[in-house]
């Protein structure tokens, strides 16, 4: 399904969406109720749509896809996808586990996307914007040449076209599968937020969870203004990597969204619900020169 | 015999080594019909030892590539470097000593000079971390950058890294945000960067100091996206799968010429460059002087715009390209 299909549908559609944390299970067992990954409570699907997937007990925030993700955030009826056929080779013929490219075969079907970023042209709070929006579903929205690539014109895009840059990232690192070519990506796509920063236009990035290795690592922090959601995993080193590294347990909230506005890492913690209103206003102070 | 490191692969080669030193001590005079028999042997090893070193697979190249006796970035720093000023300090946390800054001359030309650092011993690991660079160490370098551009000095880096520190106090001051900022900078500025990878390529913390306008590569250096062990961990739930995870990341010196990443491969003593480090070090001089002086002739503007060039085209994709 294209990202325009699914805004035809998406009055009729039931939620699916995988939970970041437990990426292989389904959080909708039947359709009419889903548990709550973090309180275990029962929340019903219409409760959960109308919150914008935040657990209405406990604040629990579900993961979204991209659709969903862009439909919260833009203007009614302003995005328009562009790149939507770029996809990922497997230039080594990597075999992990599976071979790479069965392993994109099943993200595409899954997820009715090419890979694991959308990109378009839309409005914000009426402002020119493009939008770039990972799909934590697909291969955990791992960066490689594709995504790289696409990372890359959307700034370039905005650049062009002198709009600002949003972009919501979730991901697990830089795609293994491609080698050193996605580990080059982050070159790549932080050379380009550079230029987009040179040109003196906004980029506001929101962290969602997940958002980990070479992806923090380049693009997703270089904005002007970066925003969490609550109770977001964001770091560098993957926690697991660190204990075996440190040989102790880490402290409870390491890494969340919270503990980095707290080191100084983000501007904001921002509940989804304020979400959409906050870069609005963002965009209002920062994309004073471009109104001229 | 004295004690040296062995590595995994080089177990057979030093098996025949003991036991043809064992077999000299015999009397010869006294058994002359084992003259013949120890001859054999010695060209028995001298013909193993050319066939393990000289087809060294990916895996086995990591090993050289880590082994403590290679030459590091100091090496380089001390021998084919003069008039060195060591740069100290982020200015607002501290001095990592994983990672090297200085004002540097090579041939006459004035540089600055980035490199993980790697210790020759166990006191000097310590001290430097392993070569693992915190976040103050990565803003030290951008600090460096910056300095090298305002000044119009070209930049010379030495990639040695098992990765970036992967620790509770490095993630508290920023390690994904002090990696990102070098790499917004490293792609940036408008002076020549030459970098030469001379050991472990690790990740994002090899990546920091490890891209430009040239790429050299010593023959046994490494350089990948992950580590094959962790490769391994996560893809197989195996660390003992390494080998064949270095055999599917293309991450040799050969194969990075091949993906378009790396620019030449610097060949080594066989057995690696700790055998002869003389040779390795008048080499990499060589090839940084030619890089520096290649790209001395160009522009300050045209030099960056040819970077993100070079790095735009980077990568492999399908599909419809619009
Ligand atoms: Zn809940």
């Amino acid at each position: 399904m294209s990202i325009s299909d699914w805004f035809k549908a998406r009055e009729s559609r039931r939620y699916t969406v995988l939970d970041g944390d437990a990426p292989a299970r389904a959080e909708v067992p039947d359709g009419v109720w889903t548990k709550c990954s973090a309180c275990k409570k029962i929340v019903y699907d219409g409760q959960l749509a109308e919150n914008v997937r935040v657990c209405p007990h406990c604040g629990h925030h579900f993961a979204l896809c991209a659709a969903e993700r862009i439909d919260l955030l833009v203007d009614p009826e302003t995005f328009a996808e562009f790149d939507a056929g770029i996809s990922s080779a497997d230039p080594l013929g990597f075999v992990g586990a599976k071979p790479y490219t069965e392993s994109l075969g099943t993200a595409r079907e899954q997820c009715g996307l090419s890979e694991a970023v959308v990109c378009g042209r839309a409005e914000i709070a009426s402002h020119p914007v493009v939008i770039a929006v990972m799909d934590f579903r697909f291969i955990g929205a791992s960066m490689g040449s594709a995504v790289g690539e696409k990372i890359a014109r959307a700034f370039e895009t905005a650049v062009a076209e002198r709009r600002a840059v949003v972009l919501v990232t979730s991901s697990g690192g830089a795609r293994m599968q491609e080698g050193m070519l996605s580990l080059m990506q982050m070159a790549k796509t932080a050379a380009a937020a550079r230029r987009l920063a040179e040109e003196r236009l906004p980029y506001v990035s929101v962290l969602a969870n997940p958002t980990m290795g070479g992806v923090t690592a380049s693009f997703a922090v270089l904005a002007d203004v970066i925003f969490a959601e609550p109770g977001a995993l964001v770091g560098f080193a993957g926690p697991r990597v660190i204990e075996q590294t440190i040989k102790q347990h880490l402290p409870k909230g390491f890494q969340s969204a919270e503990y980095l506005l707290e080191h100084g890492m983000v501007d904001d913690v921002v509940p989804r619900g304020q979400l959409t209103a906050r870069v609005g206003l963002v965009l209002d102070y920062l994309a004073a020169g471009e109104r001229a | 015999m004295t004690r040296r490191y062995v590595m995994e692969f080089e177990r057979p080669l030093v098996e025949l080594e003991t036991k043809l030193e064992e077999l000299r001590r015999i009397d010869f005079a006294q058994n002359p019909e084992l003259v013949s028999e120890v001859e054999e042997l010695a060209a028995e090893l001298e013909r193993l030892h050319e066939e393990t070193y000289s087809h060294l697979s990916p895996w086995e190249k990591v090993q050289v590539s880590r082994h403590p006796d290679r030459p590091k970035t100091q090496d380089y720093l001390e021998t084919i470097f003069t008039d060195v000023i060591e740069l100290h300090g982020d200015r607002a946390y501290g001095d990592d000593e994983a990672i090297v800054a200085a004002l540097a001359t090579i041939g006459g030309m004035r540089t600055v000079v980035l490199g993980h650092r790697k210790g020759k011993n166990t006191r000097e690991n310590i001290k430097r971390n392993f070569g693992m660079v915190h976040p103050e160490g990565f803003r030290k370098a951008i600090r460096a950058m910056r300095l090298a551009e305002r000044f119009g000095l070209p930049i010379v880096t030495f990639i040695d890294t098992p990765g970036a520190y992967p620790g509770i106090e490095a993630e508290e001051r920023g390690q994904a945000w002090a990696i990102a900022e070098a790499l917004a900078v490293l792609s940036g500025v408008r002076v020549p960067v030459v970098c030469v990878g001379i050991g472990e390529g690790g990740s994002g913390g090899a990546l920091a100091i490890g891209f430009g306008d040239r790429l050299i590569m010593l023959e046994n250096a490494y350089y990948s996206v992950i580590s094959p062990e962790a490769c391994a961990s996560i893809l197989h739930k195996d660390a003992g799968k390494a080998a064949d995870m270095a055999d599917c990341l293309a991450l040799t010196a050969a194969d990075l010429v091949e993906l378009g990443i790396a620019d030449e491969v610097v060949a080594e003593p066989l057995g690696g460059a700790h055998r002869d480090t003389g040779v390795v070090m008048s080499a990499v001089r060589e090839r940084v002087l030619e890089a520096l002086g290649t790209l001395a002739a160009s522009e300050p503007d045209a030099i960056a715009e040819r970077r993100y060039e070079r790095l735009r085209r980077i990568g492999v994709i399908a599909g419809d390209l619009g």
